[in-house]
C-alpha cells in the first residue's frame, strides 16, 4: 500500500515559477536580438568607440558605471549593443569593440562592417554584469506599450534592483497604468530603496513595504534582517516594525488559509465517512471495501470524462453533471451486489464482515487493475473548476475545492432529508431500531437492507467523484481514506450523522492546524494518537447513543 | 440488525474440558515435528547431494523458514482472537518491531562493509548523521538487542492494552484503533528522521554474531531455531489454554459480562494474553528478518495486519493447530500463485477471505472435523 498523506492530493504544477521566468526571459532575449540585428546597425551612431570599449572591457565596477551613465543619457544605440553583449557576441581587440555574428563582423560603435583583428578576446560577463545588462535592457522596455513586455521588464529589473535604478523606476511608475504592474513596480522600488546607502531612504522603504504587506514584501524584509548587512539601528528598528506589521496583516490570510484547507479536508473526510455512517453506523457492517467503492466512483467519473472527450468535446466542461449520477449508480450497483452476495449472511458478526469486506476490497482493486491498468489515470477538471479566486495577497481559494465543499454540503443535506423525511428513510430507521417489529409491521427488511447498503455505497461513489477532481485516480485510491473515514465515524459516534459531520470537520481542521506546526506526517500521526486517546476516554464517540440502542 | 448483533460468535466451540495437554497421538505428532525440523530438514538440505530427489533445496528451506515465522504470528493471533475474542489488526506492528530490533543489530554487524565504508549504517551516512541516534545505543550488542526485541513490543502492547481494556474498548472498536496505531507507526517509520532507514528499511545484511548470514549452515541454524520456537510456542499455547487462566479467557470470549458478574476482572486476563501475543509476534519478526534479509515499514501496513488474521481464520480459530495449517496453506498458495499467475493472486486471496468467512467459519480444521464427525455418525 502506498502511503500518500491525505493533503498531498494536489495536481502537479506544469512548470515551476522559476522555470517560466527563465523561459520568458530567454524568449525576450532572442526576440530582441533578432530585432537588434534587423535595425541595430543603422542607428548605432551615437555610441562612441570609447564608450563601447569601456562597456566591454575593464573591471566590472567601471563597466557598470559606464553602463549606468549611458542608460541615464538614454543613448538610442545602446540597446542593440547591450543585446549583443548579453548574447556573448562581443569581442574586443585593441581598444575597440566588435560585434561578431557568425562570419559577419561589425564595428560596435559605427555599425560598419569591419575585419576582426587577430588576438581578439571574448567579452566575459559575470552574473552581476549580466543582470546589470539585462536590467539596462529592461529599462527601455519598461516604457513599452505592451503590458507583457513591461511585465517582463519589471521582472528582470527586480533581479538587479538597487539605488541606481531608482530614477528609472520612478519614471516608469509615473507612466504605469496597469494596477497589477504598478504594485509590482512599487515592490521593485522598495527593494531598490532598501539597498540605498542613505538611511532615510531605507526607512522610507520599510514603511512602503509595511503598507504593501505581501508575502514578497515579508521575504524582502526578512532577507534584509537576516543577512546582517543592515547596521544602522534606526533602520533596524524600522525594519522590525515593518516586519511585525506585515506579519500581522498576513496572519489573517494565513489563518484563513489554514481554516480553508481544514474545511476542505473536512469536507472530503465527510464525503468519505457519510457512506460509512450508513453501512457501519446504521447497519453494523465493517466495510473495509468502502474505500474501493470510492475508487469505483472515481473510475466511473473517469469513464464519463472519456466518453465526453471522444464523443461530445463541445460539452466537455459539463461532463461532471453526468459523472455525479454515474459514479453514484456504479458504486451503488456494486454495493447492492455485495450486500446480496456477501454481507447479507454476516449481519451481526461485525468481525467477519471486516475480513470478508477486506477480501472484497482486494478483488475490486485487482479488478480495476485488470480493467484500467495499474497506473493512475488522468481526470481533468472542467474549465470552470480550475483556477481560483484571490481573496488576499496570500490567500487563493481554488475553485475545485470550493465546489467540493458545497458538494459535501448538498450530499449531507440530501442524505439527512432522505433518512429523516422519506418513507425509505423511515423504513431504514425502523429496521435499524427494531428489526423483528419492523418486519411484523410489513416492512420488507431484506430489501431495506439492500437499499440502505447501496445508498451508503453510492455516497462512497460520490466521494470518489469528488476526489477525482483534486487528486490522482488509481487502484489504491481508497486505501488512503479507509483508516481516516473509520476514524471519523468512530469519533463521531456510531449511528450519528451529526456526530460524523462534527468529527469530519474537527479532524480536518485539527489536522491542518497541526500540519502548519509540525509538518504533514507528524500531524497525521498526532491526529491518530489524539483519536485513539479520545476513544479511550469516550468509547462511544462524541455523540453517544442513549437508551436501549446504546448496548447493541 | 441490532437484535442479532448480541450473539457475537455463534460458531466457536464451547469451553473444552481440561485434560492433559496432549493425548498420546498428539505427543507422537509433536515428536515427529521435532525430528523433522531438527534432523530431517538439515540432513536433506545439507548432506543429501543436490541432484538427488530427496534433496531439500535452499529455496524450500528459505520458504518454509519464512512461513514458520508467519505461523508463529498466526498462533499468537489465535490466542488473542480465537481464544479471547479480541481481533487485533495491529499484530503487523509487533512483528515489524521485533524485526526492526533484530535488523538494527544486523545493520551494525555490517560494520565497514557497507557501500560508504563507514562505521554507521549506510542510510545514516546518506542522511549525513555523524553518530548513531539514541535509540541505537544498544544496537552493537546482540543480547541487549534481543532483550529489546521482547521488551519494546511487549511494553507498547502492555501500555496500549492497559488503556484500551481499562476503558472497555471491545470488538470492532478495538480492531479499528489497533489499526490506527499501526497506521500511525507506519507513517512514523516511513520518515527518514525516525532513524529506521525510511521506506527502504534495513537490508543487505552481511553477518550475524560474526558468522556470514547467507551461507547454508547459518540459514539451517536459523531454520531449526524458528522451527523449535514454533513447536515450543505451540506446546506453551496448548498448556495455556487448558489452565484455569486459559479457560477464563475462553469465558471472556463467549460472555464477558457474565465473567464480570462472576467476580473476575477481565482486564488482567486480557492484558496478559494480549501482551504475550504481541511478544510472540515480535519474536517471530526477529527470526524472520535474518532469514528474509529485509525489513521495511510495509510490514506494518493494514494489509499485513489483516493477513495475519486471515491465516488464523483459514486454518481455524480456537484450535491451535489450525492457524499453523492456515499460515502454511495461505503462504504456500501465495508463493505458488505469485510465480505461476501473479495477476490472480489477489483474486484468490480476496475470494479466500470471502469464502472462508461465509462457508468455513471454523476454518479448514473445523471443516475437516465436521466431515469426520458426520462420517462417524453415519457409521454409528
Amino acid at each position: 500500500m502506498s502511503v500518500t498523506p491525505l493533503h498531498a492530493e494536489t495536481k502537479p504544477a506544469i512548470t515551476s515559477r522559476a522555470g517560466r521566468a527563465l523561459s520568458a526571459s530567454l524568449l525576450t532575449l532572442s526576440l530582441t536580438l533578432a530585432l537588434a540585428f534587423a535595425v541595430g546597425p543603422r542607428d548605432a551612431h551615437a555610441l562612441t568607440a570609447d564608450e563601447a570599449y569601456a562597456l566591454s572591457a575593464g573591471d566590472n565596477d567601471a563597466r557598470i558605471a559606464t553602463l549606468q551613465k549611458l542608460v541615464a543619457k538614454g543613448d538610442p544605440a545602446l540597446p542593440a549593443f547591450l543585446d549583443a553583449l548579453a548574447a556573448d557576441t562581443v569581442k574586443v581587440a585593441g581598444n575597440k569593440a566588435y560585434i561578431v555574428y557568425g562570419d559577419e563582423v561589425k564595428d560596435a560603435a559605427t555599425g560598419a562592417p569591419a575585419k576582426l583583428p587577430d588576438g581578439a578576446e571574448d567579452v566575459v560577463n559575470n552574473n552581476r554584469m549580466s543582470s546589470e545588462i539585462e536590467a539596462a535592457l529592461g529599462a527601455g522596455k519598461l516604457l513599452s506599450k505592451d503590458v507583457a513586455t513591461r511585465a517582463e521588464a519589471i521582472d528582470s529589473l527586480s533581479k538587479a534592483a538597487d539605488e541606481s535604478k531608482l530614477p528609472l523606476i520612478d519614471k516608469a511608475l509615473a507612466a504605469e497604468t496597469d494596477p497589477k504592474l504598478k504594485t509590482l513596480l512599487k515592490a521593485v522600488r522598495a527593494k531598490a530603496m532598501l539597498s540605498s546607502s542613505d538611511a532615510g531612504t531605507r526607512i522610507a522603504a520599510t514603511k512602503a513595504l509595511a503598507e504593501d504587506a505581501t508575502p514578497e514584501a515579508r521575504a524582502l524584509l526578512m532577507e534584509r534582517m537576516a543577512d546582517g548587512s543592515e547596521t544602522d539601528s534606526a533602520v533596524k528598528g524600522s525594519l522590525q516594525l515593518a516586519l511585525d506589521k506585515v506579519n500581522r496583516k498576513l496572519a489573517w490570510g494565513e489563518y484563513a488559509g489554514v481554516l480553508f484547507t481544514g474545511i476542505s479536508l473536512g469536507s472530503i473526510l465527510l464525503l468519505a465517512a457519510l457512506g460509512l455512517a450508513i453501512t457501519y453506523g446504521l447497519m453494523g457492517v465493517i466495510n473495509m471495501a468502502h474505500g474501493e467503492l470510492m475508487m469505483i466512483g472515481a473510475y466511473a467519473t473517469f469513464a464519463v470524462q472519456n466518453v465526453f472527450r471522444n464523443h461530445f468535446p463541445g460539452a466537455f466542461d459539463w461532463y461532471i453533471v453526468l459523472a455525479v449520477p454515474a459514479s453514484f449508480l456504479a458504486a451503488a450497483a456494486v454495493g447492492a451486489v455485495l450486500e446480496r452476495g456477501v454481507f447479507r449472511f454476516l449481519y451481526g458478526r461485525p468481525l467477519e464482515t471486516l475480513l470478508a469486506s477486506w477480501g472484497v476490497s482486494l478483488v475490486l482493486m485487482q479488478g480495476v487493475r485488470s480493467l484500467f491498468g495499474a497506473q493512475n489515470v488522468q481526470v481533468e477538471n472542467p474549465a470552470w473548476m480550475s483556477g481560483g479566486s484571490d481573496i488576499l495577497s496570500n490567500l487563493t481559494l481554488p475553485y475545485n475545492r470550493l465546489v467540493i465543499i458545497a458538494f459535501a454540503g448538498v450530499v449531507l443535506l440530501a442524505m439527512t432529508l432522505l433518512i429523516a423525511k422519506t418513507r425509505m428513510g423511515l423504513f431504514v430507521r425502523s429496521v435499524t431500531q427494531n428489526r423483528p417489529m419492523a418486519s411484523c409491521m410489513g416492512v420488507n427488511t431484506a430489501r431495506v437492507d439492500t437499499m440502505a447498503f447501496s445508498l451508503g455505497a453510492g455516497i462512497a461513489g460520490l466521494a470518489g467523484c469528488a476526489l477525482s477532481q483534486i487528486g490522482n485516480v488509481g487502484p489504491d485510491l481508497g486505501q488512503n481514506y479507509i483508516v481516516d473515514s473509520f476514524m471519523v465515524v468512530v469519533l463521531g459516534g456510531v449511528g450519528q450523522i451529526a456526530g460524523t459531520v462534527y468529527a469530519a470537520m474537527g479532524l480536518g481542521l485539527i489536522n491542518k492546524f497541526l500540519e502548519g506546526w509540525a509538518g504533514a506526517v507528524l500531524a497525521k500521526i498526532m491526529v491518530l494518537v489524539i483519536v485513539v486517546i479520545f476513544i479511550q476516554k469516550r468509547p462511544q464517540g462524541l455523540f453517544a447513543m442513549k437508551g436501549r440502542s446504546a448496548e447493541a | 440488525m441490532s437484535a442479532v448483533m448480541t450473539s457475537s460468535m455463534p460458531h466457536l466451540p464451547a469451553v473444552t474440558v481440561p485434560r492433559s495437554a496432549l493425548g498420546s497421538k498428539g505427543w507422537t505428532a509433536v515428536a515427529a515435528a521435532v525430528i523433522t525440523v531438527l534432523v530431517l530438514a538439515p540432513v536433506l538440505n545439507l548432506l543429501v547431494p543436490e541432484g538427488s530427489a530427496l534433496h531439500l533445496s535452499d529455496y524450500a528451506v528459505a520458504l518454509i523458514g519464512k512461513i514458520m515465522c508467519y505461523a508463529i504470528c498466526a498462533l499468537a493471533m489465535d490466542l488473542i482472537w480465537g481464544y479471547t475474542g479480541i481481533l487485533s489488526l495491529g499484530h503487523g506492528l509487533f512483528f515489524a518491531l521485533g524485526g526492526y530490533g533484530m535488523g538494527m543489530y544486523l545493520m551494525r554487524q555490517i560494520g565497514r562493509d557497507g557501500s560508504y565504508h563507514s562505521d554507521l549504517p549506510d542510510f545514516m551516512v546518506f542522511l549525513d548523521w555523524k553518530t548513531v541516534p539514541w535509540h541505537w545505543t544498544f544496537s552493537e550488542s546482540f543480547i541487549a538487542q534481543m532483550i529489546l526485541v521482547v521488551l519494546v513490543p511487549g511494553l507498547l502492547a502492555f501500555i496500549f492494552g492497559f488503556f484500551a481494556f481499562r476503558s472497555r474498548i471491545k470488538g470492532v472498536y478495538f480492531s479499528i484503533i489497533t489499526q490506527a496505531m499501526t497506521f500511525a507507526a507506519m507513517l512514523l517509520f516511513f520518515r527518514n528522521e525516525t532513524g529506521f532507514g525510511g521506506n527502504n528499511g534495513f537490508t543487505d545484511f552481511k553477518r550475524i554474531l560474526g558468522i556470514p548470514i547467507a551461507q547454508p549452515s547459518t540459514r539451517m541454524v536459523l531454520f531449526v531455531l524458528t522451527g523449535m520456537t514454533l513447536i515450543g510456542f505451540y506446546l506453551m499455547a496448548r498448556w495455556l489454554v487448558n489452565t484455569k487462566f486459559g479457560r477464563v479467557l475462553q469465558a471472556i470470549r463467549d460472555a464477558e459480562n457474565r465473567v464480570m458478574f462472576c467476580g473476575y476482572n477481565p482486564l488482567a486476563y486480557k492484558l496478559a494474553i494480549w501482551t504475550l501475543s504481541a511478544v510472540m509476534c515480535a519474536i517471530a519478526g526477529a527470526l524472520y528478518v535474518p532469514q528474509v534479509g529485509i525489513i521495511n515499514p510495509s510490514e506494518m501496513s493494514a494489509a499485513s495486519g489483516i493477513e495475519i488474521a486471515i491465516w488464523a481464520a483459514v486454518g481455524g480459530r480456537a484450535s491451535l493447530i489450525g492457524p499453523i495449517i492456515g499460515a502454511f496453506f495461505v503462504n504456500g498458495a501465495k508463493s505458488w500463485f505469485t510465480q505461476a499467475f501473479p495477476e490472480f493472486w489477489l483474486y484468490f486471496l480476496g475470494a479466500l477471505f470471502i469464502l472462508v468467512t461465509l462457508y468455513l467459519p471454523d476454518g479448514i480444521v473445523g471443516g475437516v472435523k465436521k466431515l469426520l464427525n458426520k462420517n462417524a455418525e453415519v457409521k454409528a
